[in-house]
């Protein structure tokens, strides 16, 4: 390197020094992190060390700026001494985002691949696992109908949150997304108008209630409940990417243990079994659609 | 490349680019060598039923493998990966994390979630790239990497298809260079063979 481009010493120094601090701060946020989820484990139960720390720690930064907070240390201790605070902060770190046929590509598969199958058993147990507000339940119950498999099955529609489950029951939705939701169900192969299956009341668009009759909608944890049934179809999707590996891996097992030899695991787009403990149980029914069959 | 011994000082590139990001990706990917080391995250801003059209046509135009990121993908070395439809791209430490989270203004996948995100999990080790675009998306996201001790280079508002998103990021980021497309592979190669600082 010629004598010219050596950089000056000092502004290497004040640079060194910069980006020191710059790595000191990050380290300092990890450990704010980690005692945040220590306090909101200690003092409420729930572990939310177990999630995708990424996303997570996305949530916390949005509460903090609409809690106008610019330590986590400060939320820490505002969480701890203000019951209401911790509930605010519960519900902005639970992802509930949610819609009836995303994917319709994987509702079009769904009826070509799995609903034959369904076809050969006398009934049919289906665990949703994660239904949030319960829009995918409703859209899964609809295909059901229009297969002509109603009868026969039984969905057990399951979320940690009891909040999401009571809105998930009442089978209202909002009426300014069924024009989105129209042109998924039609991609996803529906057979009739999506107008059919609902009422248009004020904002909201409620539901026949027809399409809960054989749904059971029940609290449950993947985190700390143990499998409750043998099921023939499991739909997860879209909730083991708010994990960590460990806890990925848990669900995974859990559903392992909750299905029939031979049933079907539904994951989301994006979601695969690869480098899982599990991933030699399952083959795949549709690579494209993540829907796998256990095979052992 | 970096000596034996001695600790590279970036590990993690992330891109993000709107409107106009087809074309100069293309360029940008294709003037970088197969040999490139830093995994490369890419957002470019898509409809949620965009199909992997947008994938294969980089894979025709790159040197490096070009796949659409998975949930929970290690991110163990060189390769671009990129944001899928309907998804928000993440980056954990040592893996690639999606979310279906709300879409920050109108985008998922959206550039300043990702590059918060790479921030956050890598510190000063993180290099990010605004392209073109025409929307203020990235700005918010570049100067959070610029202030945990990255390092930010913007598309020359002028060689950009579309100014707008360059521009504003260049209005309120001290970036670290601003410069054209070739020029962007150029110092994207020089900066993955500086060392840390000891």
């Amino acid at each position: 390197m010629g004598v010219t481009m050596l950089p000056d010493l000092a502004d290497l120094a004040s640079e060194a020094r910069a980006r020191r601090f710059a790595s000191s701060t990050s380290d300092l946020e990890r450990l704010e992190m980690e005692l945040l989820l220590l306090a909101i484990y200690r003092h409420h139960g729930f572990d939310f060390r177990a999630y995708a720390p990424a996303s997570l720690h996305r949530r916390i930064r949005r509460h903090m700026e609409s809690a106008r907070l610019t330590t986590i240390s400060a939320l820490t201790e505002l969480i701890l001494h203000d019951p209401s605070a911790l509930q605010r902060l519960l519900h902005d770190l639970s992802v509930n985002v949610t819609a009836m046929f995303r994917d319709p590509s994987f509702f079009l598969e769904f009826r070509t691949s799995v609903v034959p199958l369904l076809r050969t058993y006398p009934t049919v147990r289906i665990w949703h696992a994660g239904c949030s507000t319960g829009e995918e339940v409703y859209a899964m119950s609809i295909l059901l109908e229009e297969e002509g498999l109603s009868e026969r099955c039984r969905i057990y529609a399951t979320d940690m949150d009891g909040t999401v489950l009571s809105h998930a029951r009442h089978g209202i939705f909002p009426l300014a997304r069924m024009q989105e939701y129209t042109s998924n169900y039609f991609a996803g192969g529906g057979k009739r108008s999506l107008s059919d299956y609902f009422t248009a009341k004020y904002d909201g668009a409620l539901f026949t209630p027809r399409l809960a009759k054989n749904v059971l909608f029940t609290q449950h944890n993947l985190a700390i409940d143990k499998s409750f049934s043998e099921f023939n179809v499991i739909v997860c999707r879209n909730v083991l990417i708010y994990f960590d590996r460990t806890l990925k891996d848990h669900a995974l097992g859990l559903f392992s243990q909750s299905l029939a030899t031979l049933g079907v695991l539904c994951l989301g787009r994006k979601e695969s079994l690869r480098f899982s403990a599990f991933e030699q149980e399952f083959s795949e029914l549709s690579a494209r659609e993540r829907i796998f069959r256990r095979s052992k | 490349m970096t000596p034996e011994g001695v600790r590279a000082r970036y590990d993690l590139v992330v891109v993000g680019t709107s409107t106009g990001g087809l074309h100069a990706l293309t360029r940008l990917l294709g003037a970088l060598p197969a040999s490139y080391r830093l995994p490369i995250l890419i957002v470019q801003h898509r409809s949620k039923d965009s199909d992997d059209r947008l994938s294969s046509l980089l894979r025709g135009a790159s040197q490096l493998p070009v796949s659409e990121a998975e949930d929970k993908d290690p991110l163990l070395g060189p390769g671009v990966y990129l944001g899928p439809a309907d998804y928000h791209l993440l980056v954990e430490p040592e893996s690639i994390a999606l979310s279906t989270e709300e879409p920050v203004a109108y985008s998922r996948p959206s550039i300043d979630v990702l590059f918060e995100s790479a921030a956050y999990s890598h510190g000063s080790s993180v290099i990010g790239v605004l392209l073109t675009g025409a929307n203020q998306d990235g700005t918010r996201g570049l100067q959070e990497i610029k202030q945990r001790g990255g390092y930010v280079i913007v598309q020359d508002p002028t060689s950009a298809e579309s100014a707008f998103m360059p521009m504003n990021a260049v209005k309120n980021v001290p970036a670290d260079c601003v410069l054209s497309l070739d020029q962007i592979a150029t110092e994207l190669v020089l900066r993955a063979s500086d060392a840390r600082a000891p």
